[in-house]
């Protein structure tokens, strides 16, 4: 399966398991959603459970909220992260609050997905990469899956989470993985291991990161898309690189980062979001505060630049294998 | 009776494979709907904002109270900057499908709504425009090939390469800079009104957005605003009936109209035919003298057809029937206004022709020239450097630093 089909057998499964189980968002029924992630969703489960709603991401998540209270999981679509902002204040304010403000009486299971990151010409409008302003927020869980297997496994775990879930998937490897050199020909995920996905229920934890690759000269932390980047990068200088996907960005497996980079010595840290404040920042003091007398070199971070996502210069603000190497090199090196 | 509650969904009339089916459409008689004073309050107002302002009737006649009275050279000026904004349309979406462009929203079969309501403004008025009101652009003689080059993020791109396709701007021209989310400029164009208010200007605002946009919290706030304060400004909702696979009941427009959400806020609500050139034009001036004369803002309806796709990445053949444009019952904008000049006598079928093909060539020899500034793919590109400016209005250090390491990148990589 590619991503897109891993997200909507979660949803299929979930909603054929659980009645409750409700999907809502713009172009989400009848047509299946821009990317396709709810295709046949709303001709299986019916207009009541797969429902398209206006224009409005505030109402979209509000509405959630009120479904959740009253005994449904919905699992709300947003189109695209870009525009998840007049949602904002309802997830921030109302979402992740709710069962600390009624000590624990009342609370809403509500998963919230959204297509985030660039590398497909989108522009500053379909391009941005906003985890860390979710994974700011105390109440949320925030995850960003990196391949299909995780894509369904996590959106699953989601779904079944009493407690809020922002699931970011990083649109551009919906349909196969992606090393940052836009020039090579795209690859399906069907050539990739993490492309075997089981058609029926499975869950991937929250709050478990992976090693995706074994090493001892290196930690490098990523998530998203940049894992591919970062694998590719590593490879092509020889590095015996130790890879971790994060997936799970609240609750974070600071255990299995620090264990690694306290063997390895050395961490570079990379996503693609702006770097300033990035979730970047607290992945590199959560790696200092357990592994400061193990490192050999300063962490280094590798991340999109702190402008807005320009249309033209895509593959010069995609932190592609040049940035990584460079970075790679500072972090081997680094005298 | 039901005896319980049922969740109702709305559906459209028609889905691909079915007859389209347009009976849900309220439509009025061409004249049949007064024009009050524009200092009429929104008390006194009748059926506007239910029933349908129209001008052009089915023998191309201009009736009724809203006829604008224009003359058959202004109305030729119409038809120039309708066929203008078309053919712009058409050859764009062919670069786009040659790989020139990334990206391209086409406004055919809503060109009077942007043409029409921009010729009864005044150059000093404030456009706030969504990204289909490309007509606006042409109206305030914006060169295509500068509109191309923003198309192509080229080196004279007006965005610098910022922006997606289409999302223009021009401060010489007073058309706000596009925003690619929704309804984001409907309360901003009543805060720039307010400003001219307060500062006692007789400039005043107008925007657009799409009915499915209506859904948005930031329209309603626009409205609460531009109420409250009374501020000089004209508030358009282009019902084109798609908002990607959302049609317009999804929207709201079920149960009551567009025009209609005016009168909730205590503003005049004007459901108009949007593809009556005469019609939009006659709304829209009455709703700028009302403005301008103090009497606050105005809600317009524009009923008309998206017959396009939403954009180049869409393909509208999925979610409704493919010949629903052939039997909109409002026609075609560029074809109604083109038969009420001929039945003037200030028209014929070889004048047309002819423009057509000179502004169609006007379009191919702009494209030439637009293309020799650079596409995404070839040619002469903008310096990279500039991705790091107009973050703030002073780079920062940290950015300086970026702007270093991105050239130490390329430097690297040789």
């Amino acid at each position: 399966m590619n991503m897109i089909q891993a997200l909507n057998s979660a949803m299929d499964v979930s909603m054929g398991r659980d009645p409750t189980v409700v999907v809502l968002g713009q172009d989400v029924g009848y047509f299946g959603g821009v990317f396709r992630c709810t295709d046949g969703l709303q001709r299986k489960y019916g207009e009541h459970r797969v429902i398209d709603t206006p224009i409005a991401e505030g109402g979209i998540i509000a509405a959630a909220i009120g479904m959740g209270v009253n005994g449904l999981r919905p699992v709300a679509e947003v189109q695209f992260a870009d525009y998840v902002y007049p949602g904002y204040d309802q997830i921030v304010s109302e979402l992740a609050r709710l069962r600390y403000r009624s000590a624990g009486e009342f609370f809403a299971p509500v998963t919230v997905r959204m297509p985030c990151g660039g590398g497909i010409r989108g522009g500053q409008t379909h391009s941005q990469s906003p985890e860390v302003l979710f994974a700011h927020v105390c109440g949320l869980k925030v995850a960003m899956p990196s391949n299909p297997f995780d894509a369904k496994g996590l959106l699953i775990a989601a779904i079944e989470d009493d407690d809020p879930v922002i699931l970011f998937e990083p649109k551009r490897i919906y349909n196969g993985p992606f090393d940052g050199d836009a020039n090579k020909p795209a690859v399906p995920w069907n050539s990739h291991p993490k492309g075997e996905v089981p058609t029926e229920h499975y869950t991937v934890p929250f709050g478990r990161a992976e090693i995706v690759r074994s090493g001892s000269a290196v930690t490098i932390i990523a998530y998203g898309t940049m894992l591919h980047v970062v694998e590719a990068a590593a490879a092509s200088m020889g590095l015996d690189a130790e890879i971790i996907d994060v997936r799970s960005l609240v609750p974070l497996d600071v255990d299995t980062l620090c264990n690694s980079v306290c063997r390895t010595g050395r961490c570079l840290i990379a996503h693609e979001a702006t770097r300033f404040a990035g979730f970047g920042a607290e992945l590199a003091a959560t790696v200092m505060e357990n592994c400061f007398w193990n490192l050999e070199a300063p962490i280094q971070r590798v991340a999109g630049w702190d402008t807005p996502y320009p249309h033209a210069f895509e593959w010069e603000y995609f932190p592609g294998q040049a940035r990584v190497a460079l970075a790679l090199k500072a972090v081997m090196e680094p005298r | 009776m039901p005896t319980r509650s049922r969740l109702h969904v709305p559906a459209p009339p028609a889905r691909p494979g079915q007859p389209p089916d347009f009976s849900y459409l309220k439509l009025s008689a061409a004249g049949a709907i007064g024009r009050p004073e524009i200092s009429a309050s929104w008390r006194e107002l009748g059926d506007q904002a239910s029933g349908l302002v129209r001008v052009l009737d089915d023998k191309h006649r201009a009736v009724g109270p809203w006829n604008p009275r224009l003359d058959a050279q202004e109305l030729q000026v119409g038809l120039r900057h309708m066929l203008l904004t078309r053919l712009f349309d058409d050859r764009s979406v062919r670069m786009q499908r040659q790989g020139k462009l990334s990206f391209y929203m086409k406004s055919t079969g809503e060109e009077a709504v942007s043409v029409a309501a921009g010729m009864a403004l005044q150059p000093g008025d404030m456009l706030f425009p969504a990204y289909r009101n490309q007509g606006l652009q042409v109206v305030r003689g914006q060169p295509l090939v500068g509109l191309m080059c923003q198309l192509l993020s080229n080196t004279r791109d007006m965005c610098k390469g910022r922006q997606l396709p289409v999302m223009y701007h021009s401060a010489q021209a007073n058309l706000f800079s596009i925003s690619g989310n929704l309804a984001t400029q409907f309360p901003q164009a009543v805060g720039w009104a307010m400003a001219a208010a307060i500062k006692g200007e007789d400039h005043i605002a107008a925007t657009w957005t799409g009915e499915g946009s209506t859904a948005e919290a930031d329209f309603h706030h626009a409205l609460l605003f531009a109420s409250v304060y009374r501020a000089p400004v004209i508030l358009n909702v282009v019902n084109n009936q798609w908002a990607i696979s959302t049609f317009q009941g999804t929207a709201g427009g079920e149960q009551s109209s567009f025009a209609a959400r005016g009168p909730a806020y205590g503003l005049p609500g004007l459901r108009v035919d949007g593809n009556d050139f005469l019609a939009v034009y006659a709304a829209t001036r009455w709703a700028a003298d009302r403005a301008r004369t103090g009497g606050g803002a105005t809600v317009i309806e524009l009923v008309t057809y998206r017959a396009a796709a939403h954009s180049t990445s869409d393909d509208p053949a999925r979610y409704r029937p493919r010949d629903e444009y052939q039997l909109w019952p409002l026609g075609d904008p560029v074809e109604r206004l083109k038969q009420h000049l001929i039945a003037l006598g200030e028209w014929s079928e070889e004048r047309h022709q002819a423009l057509s093909e000179e502004l169609d060539a006007h379009v191919a020899a702009s494209w030439k020239e637009a293309l020799s500034y650079g596409t995404m793919n070839d040619g002469p590109r903008l310096d990279r450097d500039l991705m790091f400016e107009d973050v703030f209005k002073e780079i920062p250090e940290h950015l300086r630093r970026q702007r270093e390491l991105l050239r130490a990148e390329f430097a690297a990589q040789g």
